[in-house]
């Protein structure tokens, strides 16, 4: 228990002091999922919107895939992108294993599906309701889809801060195409759990603190942003 | 109404016209013509087909069987409009939902700004053409769901039972906007099961029953002098 208490007390130190070796790990953590999240908001916002709005043979089978691989394991994910980005993969050449870029290439592919499967359901919740206004207004299937886009943009946001949360949270994938280089590829997760088993608590720790305050303010900003545009927009 | 250059939708030619869902027939058989200038109000109890009807005539849904004939062509021409029984609007101010269906219809610069100017005016709502649209109370959605739909300048005005779900007043007010519109030569067609109001509104009535097209009366004749049995029924059960 006094050990405890101790790291917790050491941890909040690193916090409150802003310790620049916590610094650069959170701020790498940030940038290789925020970076994460826009490409699979790219990807994943079209992909999600045209799912819903076309129609086209084979829809109802892709809706089923990209269910499913929003419970892709992260393992697997990185195991793959390992094995696309190792020397001796077809995308080797590109020398980007065990850098952020890997990372971010592992996280988009990890959330893209997330990103997808859920706006595809926003967008055909909103479609069920604007379908035949926008077809009586002479709506063509990819305007509508751009407009239902913009429309349920609010609920799209949450959208991506739940990819974003995934991403961020996520230990398995970086730990294998990153290689958790200190100094380089060394994120929150990756940390924490070597500096677990180093028995180093107090940075690991300290780490949990800001991942955790991290995942809070996504969530209250969610919920602050539904509530908001509930009130603004109806 | 409709450019000029446009070709007419009208007359509308329905002949022998069948809707079927899931195994279910909801019109059957329906012969109707809508000409220029009418204002033509289908009557009939709930689930007697009114709303389908509409929707083909607007040519959102397909028939099962027959043919539809808009202005002598199988396809559905521009220089319609609709308003729905629930105002669907999108999560803008009110002038830029008039501003998104202009933007459709290739309306755009100046001629947009003052026809969304006009059209707000039309239905009094140019006082809050910046707030937001889905915050408007019920009747004033309506309201713009109309003045979007006299914007686009239509040749045909399709309402299904636009009055619906708002209280007197605001009926009232949407009765007023219609007649205004219909008063600058827009062709109407509109569904409704409130005879007070069909009388209030139309110069031709198509009465409904059961999928099937019972009558098709100047007004005047429906509601003083029914041709058919079904007809007087319906409006002596409203009567009561």
């Amino acid at each position: 228990m006094n050990a405890f208490s101790e790291s917790l007390s050491l941890a909040a130190g690193l916090v409150a002091h802003l310790d620049a070796k916590l610094s650069g790990i959170v701020l790498l953590s940030l940038r290789v999922s925020l970076t994460a999240t826009a490409l699979a908001a790219l990807v994943g916002l079209p992909i999600g919107a045209a799912i819903a709005v076309g129609r086209f043979p084979g829809r109802h089978a892709l809706t089923i895939v990209l269910n499913s691989m929003m419970g892709l394991p992260p393992v697997v994910v990185g195991l793959v992108v390992y094995l696309l980005l190792s020397r001796a993969g077809p995308l080797g050449t590109f020398g980007i294993l065990f850098t952020p870029t890997a990372m971010i290439v592992a996280q988009t592919i990890l959330i893209t599906p997330i990103i997808a499967a859920l706006s595809r359901q926003v967008v055909a919740d909103a479609w069920s309701e604007y379908r035949e206004q926008l077809t009586s207004l002479g709506a063509t299937t990819p305007s509508a889809a751009l407009t239902l886009i913009l429309d349920t943009r609010f609920a799209l946001a949450t959208v991506l801060l739940a990819g974003f949360g995934r991403a961020i949270a996520e230990v398995g994938a970086v730990m294998i195409v990153g290689g958790n280089i200190d100094g380089v590829t060394r994120v929150m997760t990756t940390t924490i759990a070597l500096e677990t088993s180093k028995g180093d608590l107090p940075l690991a720790l300290a780490l949990g603190i800001v991942l955790i305050a991290i995942v809070l303010i996504v969530n209250a900003v969610a919920q602050y942003l539904r509530e908001w545009a509930r009130t603004r927009y109806g | 109404m409709a450019d000029a250059m446009v070709a007419s939708g009208l007359p509308i030619v329905c002949a022998g016209i069948g809707v079927g869902h899931n195994g279910a027939r909801l019109l059957h058989g329906i012969e109707l013509t809508v000409e220029r200038g009418a204002c033509t109000l289908i009557l009939g109890a709930n689930g007697s087909g009114k709303s389908t009807l509409l929707r083909v005539l607007h040519g959102l849904a397909a028939p099962s069987g027959g043919t539809i004939a808009w202005g002598g062509s199988a396809h559905r021409p521009a220089g319609q409009a609709m308003v729905f029984q629930r105002a669907v609007l999108l999560r803008r101010s009110a002038a830029a939902n008039i501003r998104y269906a202009l933007d459709l219809a290739g309306v755009r610069g100046s001629e947009a700004d003052a026809r969304i100017d006009d059209a707000l005016t039309e239905v009094g709502l140019r006082a809050l053409a910046a707030r937001s649209a889905r915050v408007l109370s019920g009747g004033e959605q309506q309201r713009l769901a109309l003045a979007r739909a006299w914007a686009l300048r239509p040749e045909v005005l399709f309402l299904d039972e636009p009055t619906a779900s708002l209280d007197p007043k605001a009926s009232r007010a949407v009765e007023a906007i219609v007649r205004g519109i219909h008063a600058r030569g827009t062709t109407i067609v509109m569904t409704t099961h409130n005879l007070a109001q069909a009388k209030r509104l139309a110069t031709d009535v198509v009465f409904l029953q059961e999928g099937r097209l019972v009558e098709q009366s100047p007004a005047d004749e429906f509601f003083n002098a029914p041709r058919t049995v079904e007809a007087a029924a319906f409006l002596e059960g409203e009567r009561l």
